[in-house]
């Protein structure tokens, strides 16, 4: 049991004493200590209950300002198009070899509405259509009176557009700043740079994206803020690449061509002067891709690095380089050339035919297709099929365009001696011009490999050897002949001794074997072949000329002369000095057969 | 003798009990909570019909509700008011204990409405969160037990009412609602802060409140995302909290005027826990420091009154009633402005909500209980400060 002490103890005994009721006595003390207790707690408690008012009040003040700032402070606009991420403007410029620009940006304005805000939608709409024809009145009208909140209109307005747009004088009508990819020469150049569009939008800026060629290749350089300063230097030259698209324009008009494709490479560095594909089109307003047709008809289609075509009697040079550098002959030696061929149940012929027998040299300045097919068996399929692949032939060219992934060479499936014999004219296998003219860069170059490139490079660039230079010297001797005595005798052109080889390809239909009456007309070349620093290669799909009383579809007849207008042109701008011959005595008469 | 003849005289103690509850209530106080109630019905009129609309109901299906939830929590509200503080206690005990059980059943038969935190019981007209009606309960039981350790040879109702709140708070963490927890722990802490708390342990507790925030971040990922939102400074503007920041910028300082609000639209919660930015997208500025100073006032004006109070438990109670009132408007706005994280904690008597409105109206019915001005034994004071 648990005592407690009685309190006071004192006037409790008194009372019990004096018989008094004790328990009173300490119930009334008890009372007392209580009221004692009370105070003192009082006394703590309302010092502790002001600190605590007071922390309340600062913390209510703290929340209002807090509230007082915010409202304070400039709301984002349209907080449903805000995107996570800052967009960033300012993508780099591209420029051309010698630093003209090919690509820059320029300030418009986009145009969009925000219907709530709307006082008159129907006299907007009306008017919007004025200015803008390709709108329709009733689908902006019902935008307008819709639910929605906001929509664009346009997304690139011109300045005089704008002011137009601004003088309707309608409140939910508003322009954002837009940064728009600007293509100040057009067409130029127009599938090497591809195309832009934008990608993530806000109502202060867009993002600009790549959608093609170097703009997608390099997106991510251009548009890393730190190169904002630092152009994208390409290989391209902008007067040579004006002048080839003209004249590449005018022979695909005379040769009735539907389509034309070139490329001016430096033989040694392996950058791209030039590439050319026709039809083309302006980069400022990007078609959109066909929906129905092939699409390599379309002007997106970009010929002369996605399209893969066999090319015919170019390859001739390769068959020929490769039986001189592994020493099965030599430019003397004899190959039976009595048609037709016959390999099972194939039959090769000669577009004429040559006689029995014609030396190796002649066999390639006057096409012979049985010729190359004989030197080719002495070579045989593995060793060409090396030859070929060193020479990057059998796969996709590493240029700089997301295009070039589409240039993927078609090889025979079995590389049989049938094969072997075809491929060694150019047939049978499919690759794209790039891949020629790379390939005759090294022939040109002192046979050494060269990876093409769309990138300003300085100096020569070359890979692996691939024939040795002095088979490279004499194939530039072999293709110079084929233009003073075989069958490239337009592309003879004054001043620049030009080199090369023709070739005209029927075309293969697309339900199996070939065309008799459309053409792939090719014409590789180099000059100047004294001492090579370019390689053309001229291709023209389906060309056809009416002259001297036959139509005529073959590269000497097409591609050729094209090829000759194209360097007399060029070679001027490329900085190469004609080469005057002296006066020649009179009374001496050069002929050509 | 005479009570012998003629009976006994009807003895009235004192005034009639209306007119001295109307003398002694704290009128200022009753003031701001009918305008708080009017601003709720005002702002729930501007941010209630897109919801009625997404759940294909009447425009102000809503707001009639919230009218209808309103009137009976008045009216609880002013029936406890009049209760004496002895009553207020015994009911508040019962309530405390009626909740308990509740808020223990909840993981077996509460329901999450797929917010995924099971904290409601749904009663098919309306549903019911226990936490809210257990609060003040918990706040007069504590008060009682603290009071009671005052007393000679009381129990020590310091301890049994920390064990209480610890139960409470795992309970309430548990579901999880780590909202309502820290707001019994607050109201706990303030209550032991006024009835003395030594220092030293104050600030002990300080460290605990910090050292149980580290764990709840580290092992609960619930909690840790919301921290993680907060401590961001990058918001993304796809967020609730984005939107209400921006709401509260597109107001300004007058608003953009009635029924012009934008927010509402892409507000899920913006007649709950977001509703202070409908007022300041649409009112401005003006209507949001004047609802700011309408709960600085009632907690102020509480705690001033409460000062002068001689009775441990009526004091202690009141404080802990007003502290969580403040409390949880403090968090609710605190939220909005983006100096909390973010917490789904309704502003008392303005957000929507049928058990929060009613268990508001008790808790407040009760402040305003155990405000009312009573004999303080001022004469006491006065030879006090005499003898002084």
């Amino acid at each position: 049991m648990t005592r407690t002490p009685l309190r006071p103890l004192a006037a409790i005994l008194d009372a019990r004493r004096k018989g008094a009721d004790p328990d009173a006595i300490e119930r009334a003390n008890t009372r007392q200590r209580h009221e004692a207790i009370r105070t003192e707690l009082r006394g703590v408690g309302e010092g502790r209950l002001l600190v605590l008012g007071v922390m309340f009040f600062c913390a209510f003040s703290v929340i209002g300002a807090r509230m007082g700032v915010l409202a304070n402070s400039e709301p984002t606009e349209n907080r449903a198009v805000r995107t996570q991420v800052e967009i960033l403007a300012q993508r780099a410029d591209i420029v051309d070899r010698r630093g003209r620009v090919l690509a820059t940006n320029i300030e418009t304005h986009s145009l969009y509405a925000q219907p709530q805000e709307m006082i008159e939608p129907e006299r907007a709409a009306q008017e919007l259509v004025k200015t803008f024809p390709d709108l329709e009145t009733k689908r902006l009208l019902e935008d307008f009176t819709g639910k929605r909140k906001f929509l664009w209109v346009k997304k690139k307005i011109s300045p005089e557009q704008k002011q137009l747009v601004h003088d309707i004088g309608e409140p939910g009508l508003l322009f954002g700043p837009r940064e728009a990819r600007l293509y100040p020469n057009g067409r130029l150049a127009s599938h090497v740079l591809g195309g832009t569009s934008f990608g993530r939008e806000g109502v202060h800026a867009a993002e600009v994206i790549g959608t093609a060629g170097v703009e997608k290749q390099f997106d991510d350089y251009l548009r890393d803020p730190a190169n904002g300063e630092s152009p994208l230097e390409l290989s391209i030259d902008m007067t040579v690449q004006a002048a080839a698209e003209r004249v590449l324009h005018g022979g695909m008009k005379l040769m009735s061509a539907k389509g034309a494709s070139s490329i001016l490479m430096d033989v040694h560095s392996g950058e791209i002067l030039s590439v050319v594909s026709l039809p083309d089109f302006d980069p400022n307003n990007r078609p959109l891709p066909p929906t129905e047709g092939s699409p390599d008809d379309s002007p997106l289609f970009n010929r002369a690095i996605q399209g893969v075509y066999e090319l015919g009697s170019t390859f001739k040079a390769f068959t020929v380089a490769q039986a001189l550098d592994l020493k099965l002959v030599n430019p003397a030696t004899m190959i039976d050339t009595r048609g037709p061929l016959r390999w099972g149940k194939h039959r090769i012929r000669d577009f004429h035919d040559y006689g029995n027998e014609l030396p190796v040299e002649t066999v390639l300045t006057k096409s012979s297709n049985i010729g190359t097919a004989r030197i080719a068996q002495m070579i045989g399929a593995e060793r060409q099929k090396d030859f070929l692949g060193q020479l990057g032939l059998l796969e996709r060219m590493p240029v700089e365009m997301p295009e070039a992934h589409g240039g993927m060479p078609l090889t025979p499936k079995n590389w049989s001696e049938i094969s072997t014999m075809t491929i060694s004219y150019g047939h049978g296998l499919s690759t794209t011009s790039m891949h020629l003219a790379a390939a005759y860069a090294a022939i040109a170059n002192g046979g050494r490999k060269i990876t093409p490139t769309l990138l300003r490079r300085n100096g020569p660039a070359y890979g692996e050897r691939v024939m040795s230079g002095e088979v490279a010297a004499t194939m530039r001797g072999m293709l110079r002949k084929v233009v003073t005595e075989g069958t490239a005798s337009f592309g003879d052109v004054s001043g620049y001794s030009v080199g090369g080889k023709t070739g005209t390809a029927d075309k293969p239909k697309p339900t199996g074997g070939y065309y008799d009456e459309k053409v792939i007309a090719t014409f590789a070349s180099i000059f100047p072949t004294d001492k090579p620093r370019y390689v053309l290669v001229v291709t023209l799909d389906e060309p056809e000329v009416y002259s001297f009383g036959e139509k005529r579809r073959s590269a000497g007849w097409t591609a050729v002369p094209v090829a000759a207008e194209f360097i007399n042109r060029v070679a001027p701008l490329l900085g190469l000095r004609p080469d005057v011959e002296p006066g020649r005595p009179t009374g001496i008469t050069l002929t050509s057969n | 003798m005479t009570e012998m003849v003629y009976g006994t005289v009807p003895v009235q103690s004192g005034e009639p009990v209306l007119s001295r509850w109307w003398r002694t209530l704290d009128k200022w106080t009753l003031s701001c909570i009918l305008i708080l109630f009017g601003i709720g019905i005002l702002l729930g009129l501007a941010a209630s019909p897109p919801l009625a609309e997404r759940n294909g109901l009447g425009a102000f299906h809503y707001v009639q509700r919230q009218a209808v939830f309103g009137g009976a929590a008045l009216a609880a509200m002013l029936l406890t008011s009049m209760m004496t503080p002895q009553l207020v206690r015994r009911l508040a005990v019962l309530g405390f204990l009626v909740s308990f059980v509740a808020l223990c059943g909840l993981p077996f038969f509460g329901t999450d409405f797929g917010k995924g935190a099971t904290r409601w019981y749904s009663l098919g007209f309306a549903s019911l969160q226990p936490s809210e009606f257990l609060k003040p309960g918990f706040m007069v039981v504590a008060a009682w037990l603290m009071a009671a350790s005052f007393q000679i040879g009381g129990p020590p109702g310091k301890g049994l009412s920390f064990g209480l709140m610890a139960v409470i708070c795992i309970l309430l963490a548990m579901q999880p609602d780590f909202g309502q927890a820290a707001l019994v722990l607050f109201g706990w802490g303030v209550m032991y802060f006024v009835a003395g708390a030594p220092m030293y342990l104050l600030t002990g507790l300080a460290g605990a409140v910090v050292a149980a925030g580290t764990l709840a971040y580290n092992s609960s990922e619930h909690f840790a995302r919301r921290i993680d939102g907060f401590l961001n400074p990058e918001i993304d503007p796809r967020t609730q909290l984005g939107f209400a920041t921006n709401a509260i910028r597109e107001g300004g300082f007058f608003g953009v005027g009635v029924g012009e609000g934008q927010v509402k639209w892409s507000l899920p919660d913006a007649h709950t826990d977001f509703i202070i930015a409908v007022a300041a997208e649409e009112y401005g500025l003006v209507l949001v420091l004047f609802i700011i100073a309408l709960y600085a006032g009632i907690v102020l004006r509480s705690l001033l009154r409460l000062m002068r109070e001689r009775d441990p438990f009526i004091r202690l109670a009141g404080t802990g009633l007003a502290a969580g009132f403040g409390v949880q408007a403090m968090i609710n706005l605190g939220v909005a402005v983006r100096l909390l994280p973010a917490k789904g904690m309704t502003l008392p008597f303005v957000s929507y909500g049928g058990s929060s409105l009613i268990a508001g109206g008790i808790a407040v019915g009760m402040l305003l209980a155990f405000t009312r001005t009573r004999p303080q034994g001022e004469i006491d004071d006065i030879f006090r400060g005499q003898k002084r």
